[in-house]
């Protein structure tokens, strides 16, 4: 086994000085040992970002984790504990983990390199301690005919003497520093090409459309090196989403069962009609379009005492459950006397419950329902602090409807309308559309990914399959003295010296030119 | 038949199989018992117990001759494979019920899996004979066919669109399939550490620790290969249904923990100081971690990946 040995006896001397310990350091950290231990550190590494959510994967999570436990705040940032994956800590253990790999693959490369061009090694004195040990008849004459036996089953030959030394799999070994490169080459090409690429979300209510430009979207992260410019005009509308629902089994009536959201693509000038599907993205110039989430969008009117629309468009509600009970929010910061906010809920199939609320029984639209509490007061948005669209801070507002104001919540169908409380103006809910949520992803890696993937999972197969052996058979006296010695993990090894050793008496046989070819399979041993 | 009917059909014959793993686990462990209470046979009786046994046999061996000693593994293994044929039914029958490949949820994962694992132990008879292994594999089929009946079935619904793909075929079909293989190879480690602590009782009659290393090893190769398999084939997918390949999201991270385990496992059997015993407490860790993804994960972790069907999936 090709380890290296960190305790060779280099590191016990009181005088290395600076070179000496540099070198010290560059040993340990280049051992198998220390690879072992990165690679489990690495593991255990990992775990916490499973346990807490992470800003990438799920920042609603971390919302909430860190509005739970506030007196925590300063220990999840303290210790990037929401952003594992990018932290100092976890980047610290791969990039050591990868610095040994390097350190271990590039003395491997260049032995590896030698011992493919050198011969294969000198035969031993003594076969008998190697393994599969064994004697078959014959003599120096017969060498020629056992090299071709070698040859043909993928060994490289040499003579010494009155021997033969060969040495096969040396494809395990190129396998294997093949395979450690490519994950080389994996971590450079997704760290250094995904910041060269962007994505972005955009809520698309259907009738909607948006252009590939930066203030369309709704978020948007760029990779470090990404340029602004390079942002292909397209342009995206959604005409129709729809969600096909189980409606036979009765374990699972309403569960979706396809979301197809149809599109028009405008680009260099052409329009065409496309589809967005769960595991079937588009394809837009140089990016990838998904369908990710999607919801009701209700279309609500606000009139003032005079009749005067001071509002009028389709609010997304995010959905809150399977059955797409959703939850909005509404600002009219201008337009009425006093700045009014609405927040409530929107059911798909709305039913009442005894308590008189409601919930929703179905998730596509029979009977659609909207519920909304008032309030008046201020909004806060004038602080200057960025708000989010879905919450409505009401701490400094009065509720007028619903809940405890003693008016009831505004509920209406489509079509209805409801006089706000305090002669503020009314209210209507004119229809209600679904939305779809795009994401926009531009990577350029994925070509490079794919192919270094295939190098790798094909060098890991070479480096974990392919038995790498030494053969030795040495002309004696007593006859063919024939024996393997294994070059990392080979079980097979001794099967492989007896069918060698079965083979050159049976070509013996054949020829006849062996009187004696069927002597007994182990001969007595004569050692030299 | 409809769908109902096959499904309850398939649950009588998942109820069939646990019976019969639940014999063949107690004919294993009568072997284990005979074998541990086998007394050294004196030099004269060893003349008649007669040719039947394994040449490197130790010379204290079991008193009882070797067809008997060896008829309650062979009954053991008979009806494991019973077993095994009736879980293979109710599996398949899983599917055609559903129309679908069965592996679509927590149930379904726990049904395909553990015919995986007692399949992989079946199977490796053509290989070796690891009948030894076969309390703790019974032991295992048993006991997770009554966790996954009781606590985790869920009648037949249609899938999520995001299974919709082939890639569920492939992606969690090498994932059992790697399970299986480890579920086997850290059998294997198991029994290596207890020889190692004390060789004695019915693991005297095992093949020695090494070879049970050097098993454990391959068998633990070949899962490693498939984990590789698994985790690129799931990135795949991700990349087509959610837009990236990697997000690191729970069950993203626990594949990679599960292959970054069974890496240290594979050099540490390269690396001297860390052969023997402590590789194999990775190969136990990396199972530990296979459970552990299958069960805590899939239940409590919450993230993109929820399938397990208990509640239903939007
Ligand atoms: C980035 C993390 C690493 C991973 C995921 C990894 C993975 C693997 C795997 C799967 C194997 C077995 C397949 C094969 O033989 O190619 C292997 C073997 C090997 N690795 Fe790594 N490796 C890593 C880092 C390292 C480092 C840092 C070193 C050097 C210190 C190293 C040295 C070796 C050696 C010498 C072998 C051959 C062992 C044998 O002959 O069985 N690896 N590695």
């Amino acid at each position: 086994m090709e380890t290296a040995q960190p305790d060779d006896g280099s590191g016990g001397g009181p005088r290395l000085g600076v070179r000496g310990w540099a070198r010290f350091l560059w040993r340990q950290l280049t051992s198998m040992r220390t690879a072992i231990v990165l690679l489990l550190l690495l593991a255990v590494a990992a775990i916490p970002g499973s346990l807490i959510p992470q800003r990438s994967a799920d920042p609603n999570g971390v919302i909430a984790v860190r509005e739970e436990n506030p007196e925590l705040v300063w220990l999840y940032d303290a210790l990037s504990l929401h952003d594992v994956y990018s932290s100092p800590w976890f980047s610290a253990i791969y990039i050591l983990l990868f610095t040994s790999l390097v350190g271990c693959v590039i003395p491997r490369l260049a032995h590896h390199w030698r011992a493919m061009r050198a011969r294969p090694p000198r035969t031993p004195a003594r076969l008998s301690r190697l393994v599969g040990f064994q004697t078959v008849a014959g003599d120096a004459c017969d060498l020629d005919r056992v090299d071709r036996v070698l040859r043909r089953r993928g060994y490289r030959t040499t003579r010494y003497g009155e021997s033969i030394s060969a040495e096969r799999g040396y494809l395990r070994e190129t396998g294997n520093l093949l395979f450690h490169i490519s994950m080389l080459g994996l971590l450079l090409v997704i760290g250094l090409g995904s910041g060269f690429g962007y994505d972005g979300q955009r809520l698309l209510v259907e009738g909607r459309g948006f252009a590939n430009t930066l203030s369309s979207y709704d978020s948007f992260n760029r990779g470090q090196w990404f340029d602004d410019a390079a942002l292909k005009p397209f342009a995206v509308a959604l005409d129709d989403l729809e969600v096909v629902y189980e409606t036979e089994n009765p374990n699972a009536v309403g569960a979706p069962l396809d979301f197809t959201a149809r599109v028009t693509v405008t680009e260099d000038g052409a329009q065409r009609q496309a589809q967005i599907k769960v595991n079937h993205p588009l394809r837009v110039a140089d990016a990838d379009l998904y369908l990710i989430s999607n919801g009701y969008a209700p279309r609500i009117s606000v009139r003032d005492a005079s009749g005067q629309v001071v509002y009028d468009e389709y609010t997304p509600f995010l959905a809150q459950d399977n059955l797409y009970t959703s939850l909005g929010v509404m600002k009219l910061p201008d337009g009425l006397e006093q700045q009014v906010g609405l927040r409530g809920f929107f059911y798909p199939t709305g039913v009442q419950l005894e308590t008189g609320a409601y919930a929703s029984a179905y998730p596509d639209l029979a009977f659609p329902v909207l519920s909304l509490q008032a309030f008046t007061g201020d909004l806060g948005l004038d602080a200057g602090i960025p708000r989010s669209v879905y919450a409505l801070d009401t701490d400094a507002m009065t509720q007028i409807a619903g809940g405890d104001s003693g008016v009831d919540a505004l509920t209406l169908t489509p079509g209805q309308s409801a006089e706000i409380p305090g002669g503020l103006g009314t209210i209507t809910f004119e229809d209600v559309r679904r939305y779809g949520v795009i994401e926009v992803h531009v990577d350029h890696t994925q070509t490079a990914v794919f192919w270094i993937i295939v190098v790798l999972v094909l060098s890991l197969l070479a480096s974990l399959l392919i038995p790498r052996r030494r053969m030795w058979v040495k002309a004696t006296p007593g006859g063919l003295e024939i024996a393997g010695l294994a070059r990392g993990e080979d079980p097979t090894l001794e099967r492989a010296v007896g069918d060698l050793a079965e083979r050159i008496r049976h070509e013996a046989d054949g020829r006849g030119q062996e009187p004696m070819a069927d002597a007994p399979a182990r001969e007595s041993t004569i050692d030299a | 038949m409809t769908v109902a009917e096959l499904d309850s059909f398939s649950l009588l014959l998942v109820y069939s199989a646990m019976a019969v793993y639940t014999l063949a686990f107690v004919a294993f462990a009568a072997d284990i018992a005979r074998r541990s209470a086998a007394r050294p046979v004196p030099v004269e009786a060893r003349e008649l117990v007669g040719a039947g046994g394994p040449a490197e046999r130790p010379r204290h061996e079991t008193a009882a001759p070797a067809a008997v000693r060896h008829r309650a593994a062979r009954v053991g293994y008979a009806l494991t494979v019973i077993g095994w044929v009736l879980q293979l039914g109710a599996t398949v029958l899983r599917g055609v019920a559903a129309g679908r490949v069965p592996w679509a949820n927590m149930y379904e994962f726990a049904l395909t899996g553990i015919a995986v694992i007692v399949g992989v132990f079946v199977m490796s008879r053509l290989w070796r004979d690891l009948t030894f292994l076969g309390v703790f594999i019974t032991g295992i089929a048993t006991l997770f066919l009554g966790v996954a009946t009781v606590n985790v079935y869920v009648p037949v619904v249609p899938l999520a669109p995001a299974l919709q793909t082939p890639w569920l075929v492939i992606h969690v079909f090498v994932a059992t399939l790697a399970a299986g293989f480890f579920a086997l190879g850290s059998g294997l480690s198991l029994l290596q550490l207890l020889k190692e602590r004390r060789d004695g009782g019915f693991l005297r009659s095992l093949p020695t620790a090494a070879q049970m290393e050097d098993l454990a090893y391959r068998v633990g190769v070949i899962g490693f290969i498939f984990w590789t398999f698994t985790l690129i084939a799931g990135a795949i997918w991700a990349e087509s249904a959610w837009g990236r390949y990697w997000g690191w999201d729970t069950k993203e991270v626990w594949t990679f923990v599960i292959w970054v385990i069974y890496a240290g496992y594979i050099h540490a059997r390269a690396t001297r100081g860390w052969r023997g015993s402590r590789s194999a407490w990775l190969q136990l860790i990396g199972f530990g971690a296979i459970i552990f993804n299958y069960t805590v994960v899939n239940l409590y972790f919450t993230g993109l990946h929820a399938y397990s069907g208990l509640t239903t999936a939007t």
